[in-house]
């Protein structure tokens, strides 16, 4: 009994640290919404209003109307139209157009004798990725033009034709995917400061030595050390998750009780590693550089901005230390897939592994790293 | 004379601390081989499920084009059940489904839709997988078209050039971009968390009663983590030309004047946090979330800037990193356009200017 009032007195006490300074209050609440509703809106792979321009030899009706489809689409926007070919390396050049369209002279006249009529893109490829989904809208474009133009020719298209669904996220909106993502992200980025700083900052006040002659057992300790870190990464994340479900119109299809094992799981990994970094650090500057060291890497090998399939065997390898690779699959598999607690028991145990081992090795470092 | 002795001071308080060496060298090749090697949104070899009701010569063909195509792991699965539960359990990204009447329906003469599938999670991995499918179908159509003896009637044909990366490698626009993030990181982070320690731990104050006079002080504050940062600078340059092929078409010394300058901007915001935080905690969070972060995401490093709605661009605007990134993301591929160049060189002068005069007015205040 004795041994949870002093647990309770150590929690209370770091959480006292933590809240009385007005400026800290004001870094755990406020930035994080704040960078949700930014980064939720700013964080998107969706392009709109690319900019085009449209190099037109031809001027004939059929390449008059694929350029008012062009236009019409919301991807692209028709800034400006030239007619010589010296103006186009400017233009791609100073990044005023993303993509040129270039129809030749013969456009329409191939068009009318039923061959096959070039259209020439040219792309600025600075952003690659940005490169690649232009050419795929105006494929999609070309396809239903294609089609349409054989079509008013009384000719059929092909007859095997692609029917595609998408499953979970209907319309493609890649906000559905990155904001679950900024969940984790934020929680672990929070979370891991908290508990990151709350020994080193007592190492380097000298008081780290006070507590430890003090009744308290390390076990004891570790445990008051990590409850301020979980309540806050608790509050914070149901914080983020209202905001994501009300105001960005995220679903959550699954099991919201799936949802909350995982952010435990995730925040006990997570407290794990921050109180290692701190019973390594001698002082706060390297806590905050250590803890850094450890997010940096796990934001970039979790999934949340780049599949994980795509990295090399290597590095797939290593993503199994990450323990927000694991919550990732879990907040977006309750969120948009509708998950329950069975399909995501392969992301459960791996994370209750990573927090288990951290906080067993925060402890050891605290009984042997004395100085 | 007092400056060199500031600039020895600080130079050692460098050197001593393993963690300030750690960020400016080990985390830029730990993040330049994460991102040169580790990080690519090209997927390659995406798991499909395929499954074909009633087997016969053009869906053998047609499953044939999948299982050739080198972005495809096809895997196939007896029924549509099957497959969708494999899809369910995240084994495979897409289902091609071929039903039992789609052979018979070719043969009539009668439209034979194929049907497919995909995990739309990963919204920008669904459109690459679509954009594949679409091409292997394509590229089958035009074949299966020729082995019947006719051609498949194409109106237009998309001829594609892209200028600065031909091959869309995503390795050539990260690397260089990753540039602004790890001086974002040196630049502000570093001295946030440093400058704040002397407030915190009252040496500050101490240096302020010093004959020092306020210039002295900033520049002998400034000076070793400037020259910390730019070799970490050259360090990655260095990286990303010889180690990760990324062509550095423009000219060199054109880079480091650039690199200066937004060095210069990155370490004012960091002497601004550390003056405003005053203790290490919040100097730490104040610097990952208004340089860190934003660098990362509303620069233009990784998602588009004119797809952003109309209020985040504005804001943008106030992230240093932004016409860094631009700058570095032509000087590598592009090459010396002066136009871009220029442009976002004085928006980084401006930002320098104003940054620079809120220090010296916030140190000045301190002095009284």
């Amino acid at each position: 009994m004795t041994c949870f009032r002093y647990i309770l007195a150590l929690a209370i006490k770091e959480f006292l640290a933590l809240l009385r300074d007005k400026r800290s209050r004001m870094v755990i609440i406020g930035p994080p919404i704040a960078q949700l509703l930014i980064f939720g809106f700013a964080a998107t792979y969706d392009l709109n209003n690319v900019p085009v321009v449209i190099f037109d030899e031809d001027r004939g009706v059929a390449a008059r109307e694929l350029v008012s489809r062009i236009d019409g689409s919301p991807n692209f926007q028709v800034v400006t139209t030239i007619s010589h070919d010296s103006e186009i390396a400017p233009l791609i050049d100073n990044k005023e157009a993303l993509l040129v369209l270039h129809i030749g002279q013969n456009f329409s006249a191939d068009l009318m004798q039923g061959r096959t009529a070039p259209l020439q893109a040219i792309l600025d490829g600075r952003n690659s990725n940005t490169a690649m989904i232009a050419m795929n809208y105006l494929r999609t474009i070309l396809l239903d033009y294609n089609r349409s133009w054989l079509e008013s020719q009384g000719r059929s298209g092909p007859l095997v034709t692609l029917q595609t669904r998408t499953w979970y996220n209907e319309n493609l909106q890649s906000r559905w995917f990155i904001i679950p993502g900024i969940v984790g992200l934020l929680t672990l980025v929070v979370t891991l400061l908290v508990t990151a700083l709350s020994v080193a900052r007592e190492r380097e006040a000298g008081t780290f030595d006070q507590l430890l002659v003090t009744p308290l057992r390390p076990t004891e300790i570790l445990i008051g050390k990590a409850i301020p870190g979980i309540v806050i990464g608790l509050l914070q994340a149901t914080l983020i998750i209202v905001l994501m479900v009300l105001f960005f119109n995220i679903p959550l299809r699954g099991s919201i009780g799936a949802l909350y094992l995982g952010i435990v799981l995730f925040l006990l990994s997570a407290v794990g590693i921050g109180l290692m970094i701190s019973a390594i650090a001698a002082t706060q500057q390297q806590a905050v550089l250590g803890a850094f060291l450890f997010l940096v890497p796990s934001v970039i090998l979790s999934g949340f901005a780049t599949p994980i399939a795509n990295m090399p065997q290597l590095v797939q390898w290593l993503t199994y230390l990450n323990p927000l690779r694991y919550f990732l699959v879990v907040v977006r598999g309750v969120t948009l897939e509708g998950d329950g607690y069975a399909l995501l028991m392969n992301q459960y145990w791996p994370m209750a592994i990573i927090g288990v081992a951290s906080l067993a090795f925060a402890g050891w470092l605290f009984r042997n790293r004395m100085y | 004379m007092r400056l060199l002795g500031m600039i020895h001071k600080e130079s050692l308080q460098i050197l001593r601390d393993p963690s300030s060496i750690s960020i400016a060298f080990v985390l830029p090749v730990v993040l330049l081989f994460l991102f040169g090697y580790g990080v690519s949104l090209d997927a390659k070899l995406i798991p499909v499920g395929i499954v074909i009701e009633q087997p016969d010569t053009a869906t053998q063909s047609l499953a044939g084009a999948f299982e050739r195509s080198e972005f495809f792991q096809p895997y196939h699965f007896d029924s549509i059940q099957t497959a969708q539960q494999m899809l369910n359990e995240r084994h495979i990204d897409g289902i091609l489904w071929m039903r039992s009447n789609f052979s018979s329906n070719l043969l009539a003469g009668e439209e034979a839709p194929i049907g497919v599938i995909i995990n739309g999670v990963d919204s920008n991995q669904a459109n690459i997988t679509q954009g594949y499918i679409q091409g292997t179908w394509l590229a089958w159509l035009s074949r299966y078209a020729e082995s019947r003896g006719h051609s498949l009637p194409m109106p237009v044909s998309l001829e594609q050039r892209v200028w600065f990366n031909a091959a869309l490698s995503s390795r050539l626009f990260l690397v260089p971009g990753l540039i602004a993030i790890i001086m974002t990181m040196i630049g502000s982070l570093l001295t946030a968390l440093v400058v704040a320690r002397e407030w915190e731990r009252g040496t500050m104050e101490a240096l302020m009663v010093t004959p020092l006079r306020i210039g002295e002080l900033l520049a002998g504050k400034l000076i070793p983590y400037f020259a910390l940062g730019m070799t970490g600078m050259l360090f990655s340059v260095a990286l990303a030309v010889w180690q990760f092929e990324v062509p550095l078409r423009g000219s060199l010394w054109l880079l480091m004047v650039s690199s200066a300058l937004f060095m210069l901007v990155a370490l004012a915001i960091g002497m601004l946090i550390s003056i405003v935080a005053k203790n290490q905690f919040v100097a730490g969070q104040l610097a990952i979330i208004v340089t860190f972060l934003p660098a990362f995401i509303l620069s233009g490093f990784l998602f588009d800037i004119n797809s952003m709605p109309e209020w985040v661009q504005l804001i943008t605007h106030l992230v240093p990193a932004r016409y860094f990134v631009a700058i570095l993301q032509t000087l590598f591929l592009a090459g010396d356009v002066w136009p871009v160049v220029l442009s976002n060189m004085g928006a980084l002068l401006i930002m320098l200017l104003f940054f620079f005069t809120l220090v010296w007015r916030k140190s000045h205040k301190h002095l009284e």
